[in-house]
């Protein structure tokens, strides 16, 4: 329990522990707390930033997806009126096509009809002088009687 | 009893636990190891305790080495291990010490960092079985060998001088020897008038001189006494049968890992005290 030279002994380690400490322990951790501390407060702005332009990218996928949406929808709608258009013309088309060709096919028959009379007509004529001539006994001579014969034939 | 194994009394054995190895200059023996400690008080200030000084020299290079390999692995990215204690304990002086010193000083923060672990350190030895040690060192020549050197005044108050001639030394950096000279002779008591004034003078002077002188022996004898007490009531508890003695030495070594914490605490907060009024100007 003596006062001695432990005391000095003590005082002066003391001494030079605190100045080691002073130049080789504390500096260094300080400045790497203080950089981490940086560092950490550096990786949360840009981690906060990235969220931001996610965030932005995300709305602009959106309206972009949007867009899309409406001129899909505006070509479909489109193409439809362009097809219902289609088939208008067509059935327009075909059902002049069909009556020019019910038409053409009447006028045809027509002509037809007019031909067989006329031939008819002419062979109700000879038939007619024949037959008369039978009765007659004699030849009747056709170009004599021709305006008879005329006569007759119109009547048929 | 733990005693009796090594042919001593109890009194011996309480007293062999708390004589240290003491080298000086006898009257009679010249330079010796002090048998007893009647050879060495007779040494008296002319002597040192080689224990004390192993264990507080070689505590305080593991101190060193120790924050050292963190100091050296510190970098900004993800810390390790030892990094990360180092670290810890780091920030945790350097937040106590940004909360009650508000001065600059780039000298009061590592002080701080050293007192708290070299002391914990040195309390901490305290619980490390109290007959190990000193019987290692007996069966190789040593007559005595203490392991903790906290618990001898000499280092306690060895620190707590150190650290009052810190204060005075930045007391009158900071105000000048006539700012220092003022802060004792005109506190607490104050006036106007030159005559009361003057008789003021020497009532503060021994108030503010009494108030100074106690804080370094305030300072070492908190912590010697502390560890003074606890390493003595281990030495009591040694002393009972060897079946019975974890019944006691359990519990108080469990509280005991608070009380070397706290003193370790109280010792490097007050320094930041004391250096902060230092650095205050009134």
């Amino acid at each position: 329990m003596n006062i001695n030279l432990t005391l000095i002994g003590q005082a002066i380690s003391f001494a030079i522990f605190v100045s080691l400490c002073m130049k080789y322990v504390w500096p260094p951790i300080m400045t790497a707390l203080r950089e981490r501390q940086d560092k950490i407060a550096q990786s949360l702005a840009d981690a906060e930033q990235g969220a931001q332009r996610r965030e932005e990218a995300e709305a602009e996928v959106e309206t972009m997806l949007q867009d899309a949406k409406a001129q899909a929808a505006e070509i479909v709608a489109q193409a439809q009126k362009r097809g219902n258009e289609i088939i208008d013309e067509s059935k327009t088309t075909a059902r002049s096509e069909g009556e020019r060709l019910k038409a053409a096919a009447q006028a045809e028959i027509e002509q037809e009809v007019v031909t067989a009379r006329e031939d008819l007509r002419k062979q109700v004529g000879s038939i007619a002088v024949a037959g008369a001539g039978k009765i007659l006994g004699s030849e009747v001579n056709a170009e004599s009687h021709a305006k008879v014969l005329d006569d007759l034939v119109g009547q048929l | 009893m733990a005693s009796s194994e090594a042919g001593r009394t109890t009194g011996e054995y309480i007293q062999h636990h708390l004589q240290n190895l003491v080298l000086g200059v006898h009257p009679e023996n010249g330079l010796s190891i002090a048998h007893g400690s009647e050879e060495a008080a007779a040494m008296g200030f002319w002597a040192i305790h080689l224990d004390s000084m192993f264990w507080s020299i070689g505590l305080g290079l593991f101190f060193l080495w120790l924050f050292k390999k963190g100091a050296d692995k510190a970098t900004a990215g993800v810390p390790g291990g030892l990094q990360n204690f180092v670290e810890t304990i780091v920030e945790f002086v350097d937040e106590n010490v940004r909360e009650t010193f508000n001065g600059k000083s780039e000298v009061v923060a590592p002080l701080a960092l050293t007192i708290f672990v070299w002391v914990f350190l040195m309390n901490l030895m305290d619980l490390i079985p109290v007959d190990w040690i000193p019987y290692a060192a007996e069966s190789i020549g040593i007559p005595y060998w203490k392991i903790v050197p906290s618990t001898d005044v000499n280092v306690t108050l060895g620190m707590s001088f150190s650290v009052f001639a810190l204060m005075i030394y930045y007391s009158i950096k900071i105000k000048g020897v006539s700012g220092f000279v003022k802060e004792l002779i005109f506190q607490p008591f104050n006036s106007g008038n030159p005559i009361v004034q003057a008789l003021f003078v020497p009532i503060n002077l021994l108030l503010e001189g009494v108030a100074l002188i106690a804080k370094p022996i305030s300072l070492g004898l908190r912590l010697f006494g502390n560890m003074y007490a606890g390493e003595l009531i281990f030495i009591l508890i040694a002393l009972l049968p060897f079946y019975a003695q974890w019944t006691l030495s359990v519990p108080w070594a469990l509280f005991h890992i608070l009380v070397i914490t706290l003193q370790a605490f109280i010792f490097m907060m007050l320094t930041i005290v004391y250096m902060s009024m230092a650095h205050e100007h009134h």
